[in-house]
Parts: structure tokens; sequence; C-alpha cells
């Protein structure tokens, strides 16, 4: 473990974008602490927080000048690699026949600035899902072969945060090229610094660096182990997928569904959902076509789609399929969960509902265990 | 369409309305000279004097059914029309012109006109498919230029228009604009509106105002109750609802429930 003072960030930042990278990183924007194109320390949100709770975000003053002191963004860095809408080719007919041209994928060096512990959870997962299946989605194996990850542990946890029920957090343990922790005391602020990977020495060797002391290290441990003690959320994992799979006619769907909207809130900003529909469109002559790929979810009646209507046409059904994927169904697809307890279907959801609650209500009334004693 | 020799007819109509919609045909500069070409513009009042005798291939009707005069002259163009789509909120949910439906249209009459007894209206004033059966509706006061393209497009080629039913919500999180109601404690009409304008208010930050009408399986009593929770009386939930889409069903239903104060319970969301 290493140390950097605060101004040796900014010469990190400069670093990263003379290697070609945008640096993309916590910005203030529409009073959100939202990930966007930073350029210097001057564009961090020194002395900001967020505040979460269901359906609830507010940016508030901190007493300090934290530049890290804030949980994570409205949207995930899926929105970088997995972007929201893509064309995939483009289509023209002509006198000589039928044209087709791939669309180019734009695949910019970019180095994620303040990525959480479970957002590198969450990345891990999408990577598996996109490039370790039998089809490997090739836009996004190059969009992730650019990126540089410095990851930022949390020294606070949010309202609605989970990760340590999750296993991914607070503290960034793998899949990170450089991990800060920042540290506020006294009058000091400094970086501990950690290397994840080859790319990363490469830039840790060109800063101005010094071996973390006893005080440094136990500070860098005591600020995420704060976070962990910290968690406005939690989640019992205990044997979940069955719990859930054995539940599937619990009267709770009926209750949630009573207030879900089905509007799809919770799987946009869910850093692990990764569906998506293809659209074709042409042109009125019919000589130009193209084809577009764009975010979907499972909250969409077209989503279930097929030949006689929709097989999820209940909200009902579509609140079951989105959590029982997120909780149960995952880990047979994937091995692992859905869900790496980052709290934003929680916080973004119009009407708060909290999947952390609606787990906890059917444990507490387990149909199972009444079929069974009943 | 390889086989057919004549290029489809397609025909404009106007009912009650602002004539914004039909604008919104005239507004696709870049793809106008593309219509024209794909199809032949028989009628079409708005652009032009001339028109051609029916039938209709297509038939676009903007605009709500006031009169008893309009309630036969739909019949009249169902009749003509081998396919009829309806264009905006007023002709798909009776527009804002439908807050009549709330009051006591005689009223109105005999306070406004000096000569009440020449005005010849119906006491509502509603969507076309409640007159005559509809192909297509097209939401949004006004439509969207591109969905509009879309649907002739569609029309041509023979196959469904691809014009997603899901929430604002989505346009909205896939622009990247940070949520106004969560964020900013704004209320928004987002989640239980047709998708289509591509989430302009809250790019804005401002709540979204329903232009387009509830989406599918729109869950408006849910969302009344988490604005009550922000903080807005009966009285605002009321006025949230009736404007462009104030008949629509969910949307009407949404504020009658606030209207005769039989609002579910003060069971606070959370
Ligand atoms: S759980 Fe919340 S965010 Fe998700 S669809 Fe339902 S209302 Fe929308
Ligand atoms: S399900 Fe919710 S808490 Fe879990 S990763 Fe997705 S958005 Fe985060
Ligand atoms: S929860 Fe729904 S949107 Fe998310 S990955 Fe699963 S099916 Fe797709
Ligand atoms: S601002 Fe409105 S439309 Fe956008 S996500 Fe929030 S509730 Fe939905």
């Amino acid at each position: 473990m290493q140390v950097i003072e605060r101004e040796e960030l900014d010469r990190l930042i400069g670093l990263l974008a003379g290697d070609g990278y945008e640096v993309i990183g916590p910005t203030l924007r529409d009073d959100a602490i939202q990930y966007g194109p930073v350029r210097g320390i001057e564009d961090l949100p020194a002395g900001w927080t967020d505040e979460q709770d269901g359906g609830h975000y507010r940016l508030r003053r901190r007493d300090d000048r934290a530049l890290f002191g804030y949980v994570v963004g409205p949207q995930s860095w899926k929105q970088y690699l997995f972007p929201p809408s893509q064309t995939i080719f483009r289509a023209r007919r002509d006198a000589d026949g039928l044209h087709m041209e791939p669309a180019p994928v734009q695949a910019p060096k970019r180095a994620f600035l303040g990525m959480r512990a479970c957002e590198l959870h969450a990345l891990a997962i999408q990577d598996q899902v996109f490039t370790e299946g039998p089809y490997v989605d090739e836009p996004y194996e190059r969009r992730r072969g650019s990126i540089f990850r410095v990851a930022v542990n949390c020294g606070q946890a949010g309202g609605t945060c989970f990760c340590v029920s999750m296993e991914t957090g607070p503290r960034a343990d793998r899949g990170f090229d450089l991990a800060l922790t920042e540290i506020l005391e006294g009058g000091r602020h400094y970086f501990t610094l950690e290397v994840g990977s080859d790319a990363g020495q490469a830039v840790a060797d060109r800063l101005s660096a010094s071996q973390a002391g006893e005080d440094e290290h136990r500070a860098s441990m005591a600020a995420t182990e704060a976070a962990a003690a910290q968690m406005g959320r939690q989640l019992d994992t205990q044997d979940l997928p069955a719990l859930l799979m054995g539940n599937l006619e619990h009267p709770r769907w009926d209750e949630v569904a009573d207030r879900c909207l089905s509007c799809a809130n919770c799987t946009m900003v869910c850093p692990t959902c990764f569906c998506s529909s293809v659209h074709d469109s042409a042109d009125l002559a019919g000589s130009e076509a193209v084809r577009e790929r764009v975010w979907d979810s499972c909250f969409n009646q077209a989503f279930s789609y097929i030949a006689g209507g929709s097989i999820r046409s209940t909200p009902v059904s579509r609140y079951r399929q989105w959590m029982t994927h997120k909780l149960a169904t995952w880990h047979e697809q994937f091995g692992t969960s859905g869900c790496v307890g980052c709290g934003r279907c929680i916080t973004w959801c119009p009407v708060g509902i909290d999947i952390t609650e609606e787990a906890a209500a059917i444990r507490a009334t387990d149909q199972r265990r009444k079929r069974r004693d009943g | 369409m390889s086989g057919i020799a004549a290029k489809p007819k397609l025909a404009v109509w106007k009912f009650a309305s602002c004539d914004g919609c039909q604008l919104s045909l005239l507004d696709c500069e870049d793809e106008l000279l593309a219509v024209a070409g794909a199809v032949q513009i028989a009628s079409f009042p708005e652009a032009s004097s001339a028109s051609v005798e029916g039938p209709y291939d297509l038939s676009l009707v903007e605009g709500s059914v006031t009169t008893p005069h309009d309630a036969r002259r739909i019949r009249e163009i169902r009749r003509q029309s081998r396919r009829l789509v309806t264009i905006g909120a007023c002709a798909t949910a009776g527009g804002i012109q439908a807050l009549r439906n709330f009051a006591d249209v005689d009223a109105f009459v005999s306070t406004v006109y000096a000569s009440p007894e020449y005005i010849d209206t119906l006491a509502t004033s509603t969507p076309i498919a409640e007159h005559v059966p509809v192909d297509f509706e097209l939401r949004g006061c006004p439509i969207s230029k591109s969905q509009l393209i879309e649907v002739i497009t569609a029309f041509v080629h023979g196959r469904r228009p691809d014009v997603p039913t899901y929430s604002v919500c989505e346009e909205c999180k896939r622009a990247g604009n940070l949520c106004v109601m969560v964020a900013h404690g704004t209320p928004c009409l987002g989640p239980v509106t047709h998708a289509g304008c591509g989430a302009l208010c809250p790019a804005y930050n401002r709540g979204c105002y329903g232009c387009f009408g509830p989406k599918e399986t729109p869950n408006a009593p849910a969302l009344s109750e988490r604005l009550a929770g922000l903080g807005m009386s009966d009285p605002e939930l009321v006025r949230l609802y009736r404007t462009f889409n104030a008949h629509a069903e969910a949307f009407r239903e949404a504020s009658e429930a606030r209207e005769h104060g039989d609002s579910p319970t003060e069971k606070k969301s959370p």
C-alpha cells in the first residue's frame, strides 16, 4: 500500500489524460453527483454528498472537503460499456442489390475514476454475461478492453446500500487497475493507493507516492470498516433462491404489484441488467434500413411478447420476473447473484419499492413453511 | 410496394382540434417529399385545397367528436377508408376540450354565447375510437413527427408500426436525464405516461405533463399515492391528470378518485 497526497490525484487525472484516456468521474450536474468527463480535481464534487432512501435522492453539503464523500451516481458505468442505444448495421438497396454495412463500434479509451466495490462486481457480472458465454458481444468486449479502472473505496455507506450482505464491498478486493481510499485527518487530505494490474502499476510508477506507514494503513482500513458498519439496508441471502422460487404464489407479489408502476426505472439503473431489444426501421422508399439495439426491460409488455400476446401481461408477473431473476434464477444462469447491493433500484424507484424489504417480507411469511406445517 | 400500380391514397381529416398534429406532417420537411413520393395525398385541406374523391387507403384523423354533425361525418370517413389511424390527444382521448366531460356544457353555452340556440354541440368531447373502429392510435399532444413517419412507412410497407407503449421513464433513463421526482421531489407523470416525446420535460428539469396519455398497464392510483406523499393535495392531483388526456380512462379514473374525496386512506408511501 502506498500513499499519495490530494494534489497528486490531480496529476493522476492528468497522466491518464496524457495516456489518451477520457477520464470519467463524479461531477455535479442538476443537483446530483453524476458520472461525466473530469479534467482535474476541480471538477470533482468537493464537499458534497448524496442522501439516498427509497424513491429519494438529495444532494447535501458535507462538513469537510472530501472529493469522494458520496456513494454512487444515479446511473451506473453500464451506460458507457452497454450504451442505451447502439446502431448495429445500416442497409441500402439499389439497382445492384442489397448492401449491408455494420455500424462502426466506438470504443474510446476511457478511465473510470471513482468506481465503487459494488460497481466493480457489477462490471464483472456484465463481463460474464456479454463475453464469457458461447456468444461474445463484440462491441461490448471492445469497449470493455479500452477502459482503465480507478476504484475509490467507500468511506461511508448510503441509505440504500447493502454491499455487505451481497459480499461485494465496501472495500474493492479485485477487478481494478488502481484503488484509492480517501482519508481526511486533521489538516491532511490524502489517499492510500493499491495497485491491481500491470496497467495500474505502469501508471502508479509515474506518481509521486510514498510507502504507507502503519498509521496510514490503519486509517485506510478503518475507512472501509466504518462504511461496512453503516449499511442503510441489509438482505439475508441464506437460501434466497430456494426461498423465492418456493414462494411464486406468495400474496406479497400482489401487494408489491399494487404499488409498482412497471415504469422500468429499476432495471435501467441496475448496473447488472443487460436486456435489450432490436428494432428495424426503413425509410419510406424502402431503400435504406437501420437496425438498432436499445435497452429493454422485463417490466415492458412487449418484452415477453410471443405469437398471441404478452406472457407477462400483469405487473405482478413482471415484478416477480425482475426480483427472481436478480436474486434467484441468476444463480442458475451465471453462478452468482444478479444483485451487487448498490441500492440504485431502491433509490430511483419513483415509489420507493425496496427489493430488500420485499425479500424480507417473503422470508417472514414463507409459504413453504406454512404448507409444511399446515 | 412492388406490384401495385397506383400509389396508396392518403387523406387527412380534421375534427375538433388545434391543427397542431396535422401541421406536424407539414413540419416533416425532410421527409415530406418522400411521403409525397410514396403516397398520393388525396385530401389534406391544411396543405392543399385540391382533393380527390374517396375511397382512401389510409385516413389520418385529427381531432375529437364534439358535435352531432361530426359524429355522422366520422362514420362516413370510416366507410371511405381502408385503414383509419387517429393522430394526437384529441383524436385518441378527446383532447383538452374533453374537460367539458366533467362539467355542464349547457351552462357554458348560455354564459358564453349571445344566442345559445344557434349552438349545436354535444355534452362531451370523445375520441374517434368511441365512434368507429380505429386501426391504430398515435398518441401525443402534439404527436411526434418521427412516430408519424413511422406509422405512414409501416402502412406503406404493410407492417405494424413500431411505436413503444412503455413509460416516459424509459426514455428519460436512456437519455441520461436525472429523475426530477426522486432527486428534486418534482411531481412527474412520466411513470404512467406513454413514451413518445423522448422525455422532453424531465430533460429541462420539469415533471412530465402526460401529453402522450396513459402508457400500457398504467398504475395511476399508486403514483397518486406517492404524489400525495410528496405533498400534492387532491385538487392539485385532479388538475395534474386533467389536461390534454383528461378523458383517457386511466387519467379520468385517477382524477375522479381524487375529486370525490374518496381517495385511498392516508396510507403514506415510504
Ligand atoms: S419497482 Fe419501482 S422502479 Fe421498478 S418498475 Fe416498479 S415502480 Fe418502477
Ligand atoms: S438489483 Fe438493485 S441493488 Fe441490486 S445491483 Fe441492481 S440496482 Fe443495485
Ligand atoms: S431483471 Fe429483467 S431487465 Fe434485468 S436482466 Fe433480468 S430480465 Fe433483464
Ligand atoms: S423524471 Fe419523470 S419521467 Fe423521468 S424517470 Fe423520473 S418519474 Fe420518470
